[in-house]
């Protein structure tokens, strides 16, 4: 079973590579987004910001602080973008139509998306992490595992972010992912460290899966790897698992009606 | 006189397809602004505060505010005059319905325009609200910033709706945003003086509209704005707007006659 | 269809619309027609009331009024129980009846129909038919385009075949049968490849003989004698039909029998 799911969704996957053949510089904007972030907040308001303390690295740049949030929101936004354009497409846009009166099934074609998804996720988290390396801003070796981490994050909110539409009744109802996206990405120490709120407050920006996301990269790419990272790592895992065993309940309920 | 009465039955038209489905725009109007005034404005500038010189001179919070509430104007003008315009030629075919009555191209591209024109000003008085909450407004002149707003976001949205009535496909609109959009919103004055960026872009910079939409707008909220650099911001943004309207009633007529 | 719909500039020619010139009166002239396009042109997130409220709304007529001309309007089209329903899960053929219901919100002299029942179910297009016939009696001008030769037969009083986009013939359905098609046609279907001197043995039993890979046409005035007259000969075919001529026989005639690709 697993055997024939993946060999069919590597059909999806050849499908989306001559897809994008002609659309690469779709492609490339997803690679440039990060990068114009990294340089509008290093450059322009690095100045402004100084050295910013982090644990277990010191005192860095204010560029090479963003950096790796940058990349852990990358890859979020990536992921979920991604997933819940899949499900959109299954279920309302009927682009997969002609695939499914063929022996692809809707579980082959989520399997050679999402695997579609990774991928392009990790050709973003290489571009990202050379250019950062070249500019001086990653301090530890741990980097290296970063494009791990990359793959981890965009599974952990691949598999959630699917599970999440298959709840879905109207396009509208879509934008609740933008309302939960948005704040997690300004507000999961992204752009300033969790000291700036108050105790109470940090606490709940740490329950956050961002802010998991945002310290593993972090610590990867600065210094400091501890064991805290391995909370870090089952937090993203088991949501990862939970939004596969959701979608997997329902999404053959949904699709093959 | 009646090509005017003609647009604002488009708009209506406009007004009751939003009354279905302006939940979708909740987060863009009236969300954001509370969202990033309250991380960029408030969280990052626990940062930038303790800087001996910050931008403006000001409190960040009260810096960067004006700049995000003429930022805002030009994402809700790009994203409204991308997408729906295509959908309208080509997904739901309105404007074609529209065409068989008696409006004609150049009213249905005004309803249009004038309807992007509304969502912008909601926008802005929502921001100029949460600004004022937090006191950030330093003038009287801080009022008209939803005109300025209002003259940036008509210098996106005719010039693109013009260029996506001629578009066959949507694969430019996404490259549009990230590639234009996009750095145009983090390197033209939103977040931090564009005389921190190197030299050339420095320039490129002040060749955008965005530039000119931020600097009226903070220069109106902070009372910092010199009359000759008022006129030359309105007159830019008034040239681009007004070349975008005229461009895109020729591009909508000859899409809509074919 | 579009430059009558004065959306399209004309391309040659003379074109005056309810005697007005469509390059100077547009808009005016727009406001007298009702136009059912080729595809769709319904708005997907309004309700099926709404849809023809707003449609109201750009002839500038008012809310109040429009409130009790949909109503009527939907029950016209029988789609009065719906109203409320969103356009998304409307059939095909609910969907054509709404765009006709909103072609006539502002009462129009002259309704411009482009192949209006294209797609549809049977039951589909007899229910459109019926109502397109209704405000024919009712004395509206009907200007429609259409592939089907029976939909032809059925609503038009005056008709014009189209040939590459030249007129070759014009007429009512009658006059276009009488001169260009005999009243019957026989129609014979044998068994085996027809023997090569076939068209040669039945010669001279029909005014025209149309020889097709699977059947023989003979037009004639008298499809009975014509039929008795192949038996006399000694010809057995599988299957002998007799049938009225039609419209389809004209068109074929007038346009040939090869694909036309748009």
């Amino acid at each position: 079973m697993t055997a024939i799911v993946v060999g069919r969704g590597a059909l999806l996957f050849e499908r989306n590579l001559m897809v994008y053949r002609r659309a690469w510089l779709m492609i490339l904007s997803g690679f440039f987004e990060p990068l114009f972030y990294l340089f509008s907040m290093g450059i322009g308001l690095g100045h402004y910001v100084g050295k910013v303390p982090v644990a277990g690295a010191g005192l860095v740049s204010y560029g090479s602080f963003v950096a790796p949030a940058l990349l852990a929101s990358a890859a979020m936004n990536g992921a979920t973008y991604e997933s819940v354009n899949i499900f959109f497409k299954l279920k309302y846009a009927k682009t997969y139509d002609a695939m499914l009166s063929t022996p692809v099934g809707p579980t082959d074609i989520a399997a050679g998306e999402i695997a579609w998804t990774l991928f392009r996720g990790l050709l973003y988290a290489v571009g990202f992490l050379v250019v950062v390396a070249a500019l001086g801003l990653v301090y530890s070796a741990w980097a290296v595992l970063a494009l791990l981490a990359a793959l981890l994050i965009g599974f952990a909110f691949a598999g959630l972010s699917v599970a999440g539409a298959t709840f879905m009744r109207s396009w509208q109802d879509f934008e609740i992912f933008g309302l939960i996206q948005l704040p997690m990405f300004l507000f999961s120490s992204t752009f300033y460290p969790l000291s700036v709120y108050p105790q109470a407050l940090q606490w709940v920006v740490r329950c956050t899966p961002l802010y998991n996301a945002i310290a593993l990269m972090r610590t990867l790419m600065l210094g400091g790897v501890g064991w805290a990272q391995l909370v870090n790592v089952a937090y993203l895992a088991v949501m990862g698992l939970i939004g596969l065993a959701i979608t997997r309940g329902r999404i053959g309920k949904l699709l093959l009606k | 006189m009646t090509a005017v009465a003609y647009a604002f039955r488009s708009y209506e038209f406009w007004l009751a397809y939003y009354r279905r489905v302006w939940r979708g725009s909740i987060v863009s109007s009236f969300v954001n602004p509370v969202f990033y005034l309250a991380a960029v404005g408030i969280g990052l500038g626990t940062l930038v505060n303790k800087s001996a010189s910050p931008p403006g001179g000001v409190t960040y919070s009260h810096y960067v505010a004006p700049g995000l509430l003429v930022a805002a104007a030009m994402q809700i003008a790009s994203t409204e005059s991308t997408w729906p315009v295509m959908g309208s030629f080509k997904w739901t075919r309105s404007y074609y319905a529209m065409s068989a009555t008696p409006l004609g191209p150049a009213s249905i591209f005004a309803g249009h325009q004038l309807f992007i024109a509304t969502r912008i000003l909601v926008s802005a008085t929502v921001y100029l609200a949460v600004i004022a909450a937090f006191g950030g407004i330093h003038s009287w002149l801080a009022m008209f910033a939803p005109a300025a707003a209002l003259l940036t976001g008509l210098a996106f949205s005719a010039p693109i709706a013009a260029y996506a009535a001629t578009a066959e496909s949507d694969s430019a609109f996404s490259a549009i945003l990230r590639f234009a959009i996009v750095p145009m919103f983090l390197f033209s004055g939103t977040f931090f003086p564009v005389t921190r960026l190197p030299t050339v872009l420095e320039w490129a910079a002040y060749a955008t509209p965005l530039w000119h939409g931020v600097d009226l707008g903070r220069g109106l909220v902070l009372g910092t704005l010199g009359a000759a650099a008022a006129l030359g911001h309105v007159a830019y943004l008034a040239v681009l707007a007004a070349a975008g309207l005229a461009v895109g009633r020729m591009t909508y007529t000859r899409r809509l006659q074919r | 269809m579009r430059m009558i719909g004065c959306v399209s500039p004309p391309s040659g020619g003379t074109l005056s619309i309810l005697g007005l010139d469509p390059r100077r009166d547009g808009a005016t002239i727009r406001a007298h027609l009702g136009v059912v396009p080729q595809l769709d042109t319904l708005d997907f997130e309004l309700t099926v009331r709404e849809n023809v409220i707003i449609y109201g709304r750009y002839f500038g007529l008012s809310r109040k009024e429009l409130r009790c001309r949909a109503d009527e309007l939907l029950e016209f089209v029988q789609l009065d129980e719906r109203a409320d329903s969103k356009v998304e899960p409307l059939s095909g053929g609910m969907r054509r009846r709404l765009t006709i219901a909103r072609s006539l919100v502002n009462d129009p002299d002259l309704l411009l129909l482009d192949e209006p029942t294209t797609g549809l179910d049977p039951q589909a297009r007899h229910l459109v038919w019926d109502r397109l016939f209704r405000l024919k009696r009712r004395g509206a001008t009907l200007v429609l385009t259409t592939h089907y030769m029976d939909e032809a037969e059925q609503l038009c009083d005056r008709l014009v075949v189209m040939d590459k986009g030249r007129i070759v013939a014009e007429g009512s359905p009658r006059e276009l049968i009488g001169r260009y098609s005999t009243r019957e046609v026989v129609e014979l279907r044998f068994r085996d490849e027809p023997s090569l001197d076939l068209s040669t043995r039945v010669n001279g039993l029909a005014r025209r003989i149309e020889a097709l890979p699977d059947r023989t046409l003979l037009y004639t005035d008298d499809g009975d004698a014509t039929a008795d007259r192949i038996h006399e000969l000694g010809l057995h075919p599988q299957s002998v039909l007799v049938r009225r001529s039609t419209l389809e026989d004209v068109f074929l005639h007038l346009t040939g029998r090869t694909l036309v690709d748009e």
